[in-house]
């Protein structure tokens, strides 16, 4: 595939290699955490981390908006989805997301009408097809999905269309950020930066890292090239004693943002003063709702969602794991009660979530290996 | 750029050498956790779930539990537990092979076949793989009221051509009719049976580490096809699927490394990915793949990768995997080469000891994973 293979060339990936292993300290453990679920996924589909030298460590970060979506958020979900003729759709992630009481799958197979769809339009054009019927879409994600649900809104709007609700639990990168960054317990040299994000908001947000905790950022593409050319960027900053956010994304990623689709999330999005976070507790001003000029759309306006807080099961270490406290295998019932077929906790969810990602990909013996 | 006092000098000191020995702990505690995992890997599935989903007819570890922890217990036949693509029956001295199937294939008609195509050579391609000529199939049709007669007489005659084309007769069958809403238009549900060809003895148990991995062709299609078919993606491109039937290919293989013939699958559900998963799990081996020498179609290649989906897990229709002795390896690739349809044929693996039941890819990064089973539906990734 022409524009990807280039990114994909195994002979400059060992090439890269080379020059991580010359510009690191031996003596020296390095902790980089990427930010971004997109980078876990091609950290452990291509075995970026097999390229390292053993005293850089890859820790995966929180940006994965289906393993930060709290359990109380999926059991309001199942309970609209249950109402009387309502079509509850959403991204397939979401359906194997444990609620309390099961996933929106098991809802699904007692009889409630759910539906798989790939973009928030989809959802609209059910809406439109089912003029007589409710159709809700549970929107999740950071800056990067939030302006397409923002435009379908808006669209929905446009054609006065009353039977589209959306059930809004976007969220903002840089509250989730500062948080880790404010725990105690954390243990990082730098960060690779969420490409994706930065498309919308551009590297300026980041600054405060750099700024008021002294550590660099390089916002990175997805391929794996990208990825080892990012943690080589952010060993290099080390060296050199500096600290700032870098574009290794330039491709993509112009450092002002888009300015278009931050227009449109300030039209049809505001901040609700909290949200909560799976692993990392509430955080204030980090989540989206739909603004007033929206509010015939919003689901959580149109039904009673039970809005019960449900604390993450006790054996769960997604926050630690999270915040880059511990490893995947280092939780209490990674791999024996949590696994991808029956999660307790969302980092097993999704292909993105560290654990999950872990487990499908990154489980194996090297030292077994007879290779 | 902005220079940070602090950058640096502290995390130095913090990240000081670890004590000696600490790395090979944790090293060891990783160890452990994942010696604990293959455990339970491998342990008898037990099925506990509440009410059947879709991931449990989606060919990955749902699918295998429902099968291991509650069908094969419950039937206690020997032949079932190998879970291979047909039952195999001694008769009177001579080797028989049996195998049953439902197509449930929603929309009926996509691009490269239809539902009737597809009963016929998915049957016939059960038996082939265990290594049986077929012989004779029976067809069970579920109709839904309403269905267009037109639409049942073009898979009828489908049907028809599918089985002079693999060589098998129909010869029994039955009908019924369902109320409208109750069937997707029509299920086909089809029992085969072959003559075990006594070229080859096929088992997982017969693997040994040496071994070689060989894919028929290029993989991906049909799965790929119906996906886009389902127009449920707004993508076009020119994919059809590969259904045709695997007897010929296999008939190839066992003239050309018979002796060396180990153990055959056809990749169905779940993709050449399961398939492999389940000869590891099955025979105790290891895999190794090599991403690189993995034919895939490039309209394939890129229909999956805007999709956030592996091929590898992606539903074949006429593609079987092979594992073959090593020194019967090139032969076997040359003779599927020589078939209709196996022309692109590869060799893209190897059989290992270790890591016992599990399948690793070398990526063609460079680095290497791990490849398990599929958990559900392969889903698209949003982001």
């Amino acid at each position: 595939m022409k524009f990807v293979d280039e990114f994909r060339n195994p002979e400059l990936g060992r090439a890269l290699s080379a020059q991580i292993a010359a510009e690191v300290e031996p003596r020296r453990h390095y902790k980089v955490m990427e930010v971004c679920g997109g980078h876990t996924h091609t950290i452990y589909k291509y075995g970026v981390d097999d390229l390292l030298p053993a005293n850089v460590e890859l820790v995966h970060g929180p940006g994965f908006p289906v393993c930060v979506i709290p359990m109380g958020r999926v059991d309001d979900a199942i309970s609209i989805a249950r109402g009387p003729g309502v079509i509850f759709t959403c991204f397939g992630d979401m359906l194997r997301v444990p609620g309390s009481s099961g996933t929106l799958l098991d809802a699904k197979a007692a009889g409630a009408d759910v539906r798989m769809v790939y973009s928030p339009l989809d959802a609209l054009r059910i809406a439109r097809d089912n003029p007589d019927r409710d159709v809700v879409f549970l929107a999740i994600g950071f800056e990067t999905t939030a302006p397409s649900t923002a435009l379908t809104l808006m669209r929905a709007r446009a054609e006065r269309i009353p039977n589209f609700f959306c059930l809004c639990n976007h969220v903002t990168i840089v509250p989730p950020l500062r948080a880790l960054l404010e725990s105690p317990d954390l243990r990082l040299d730098g960060f690779i930066g969420p490409g994706h994000v930065s498309t919308v908001v551009g590297g300026r947000p980041f600054e405060f890292i750099p700024t008021d905790y002294g550590k660099p950022v390089v916002i990175s593409g997805f391929e794996p090239l990208d990825v080892l050319q990012s943690v080589h960027m952010v060993l290099r900053q080390l060296a050199e004693g500096r600290c700032e956010v870098e574009n290794q994304y330039t491709r993509v990623v112009p450092y002002a943002g888009n300015p278009r689709a931050l227009e449109v999330l300030a039209a049809v999005f505001e901040l609700r003063p909290h949200f909560e976070w799976r692993g990392l507790g509430f955080i204030s001003q980090s989540g989206l709702k739909l603004s007033a000029a929206y509010a015939d759309f919003d689901a959580e306006r149109r039904y009673p969602v039970p809005g019960i807080r449900v604390a993450d099961p006790k054996a769960c270490q997604c926050g630690e794991v999270l915040k880059g406290v511990i490893k995947p295998w280092e939780c209490k019932v990674f791999g024996t009660a949590c696994t991808p077929e029956r999660p307790i906790g969302t980092c097993m969810v999704s292909s993105e979530g560290a654990c999950a990602a872990y487990y499908n990909y990154g489980r194996f013996a090297r030292e077994r290996q007879v290779v | 750029m902005m220079r940070h006092p602090a950058a640096g000098a502290a995390d130095v000191e913090r990240h000081a050498q670890e004590p000696k020995g600490m790395r090979a702990e944790v090293d060891a505690r990783e160890q452990r956790v994942l010696g604990r995992i293959e455990q339970a890997r491998s342990r008898p599935a037990h099925f506990r779930d509440a009410q059947i989903t879709m991931a449990h007819g989606a060919g990955g570890k749902a699918t295998r539990t429902l099968i291991e922890g509650l069908l094969v217990p419950a039937f206690g036949s020997a032949s079932l537990g190998e879970l291979a693509d047909a039952g195999t029956v001694r008769l009177e001295g001579l080797g028989l092979a049996l195998t049953t199937d439902s197509f449930v294939v929603k929309p009926l008609r996509f691009p490269g076949g239809s539902i009737g195509e597809l009963a016929v050579n998915g049957t016939v391609n059960d038996l082939a793989v265990a290594g049986a000529r077929p012989v004779a199939l029976t067809l069970a049709l579920v109709l839904e009221e309403g269905l267009p007669a037109e639409a049942l007489r073009a898979e009828v005659e489908a049907i028809g051509a599918a089985a002079r084309t693999a060589g098998v007769e129909i010869v029994a069958g039955d009908t019924k009719v369902v109320e409208r809403g109750h069937a997707d238009g029509m299920y086909v549900c089809t029992t085969g049976l072959g003559v075990l060809d006594p070229r080859a003895s096929l088992s997982p148990r017969a693997l040994k580490p040496g071994d070689r991995i060989v894919v028929s062709g290029p993989i991906g299609a049909h799965g790929t096809a119906i996906m886009l078919a389902r127009g449920e993606f707004e993508l076009d491109a020119a994919i059809e699927s590969d259904t045709c039937s695997l007897w010929p290919a296999m008939d190839a293989l066992l003239a050309a490394a018979g002796p060396g013939l180990r153990c055959v699958r056809d990749a169905t559900r779940g993709g050449v990915a399961s398939a492999l998963n389940e000869l590891a799990l099955a025979s105790g081996v290891a895999m190794l793949v090599r991403e690189r020498a993995v034919p895939v179609d490039p309209a394939v290649a890129g229909a999956c990768e805007i999709l956030g989906i592996d091929p590898m897990y992606v539903a074949n229709e006429g593609r079987l995997v092979a594992c073959v002795a090593p020194e019967l390896a090139d032969a076997a690739v040359a003779a599927l080469c020589r078939v209709q349809g196996s022309e692109r044929a590869a060799e893209i693996g190897e059989v290992r000891s270790e890591p016992p039941g599990m399948v690793l890819v070398e990526t063609a990064f460079g680095g290497k994973r791990v490849m398990d089973l599929l958990v559900g539906d392969p889903l698209p990734r949003i982001c």
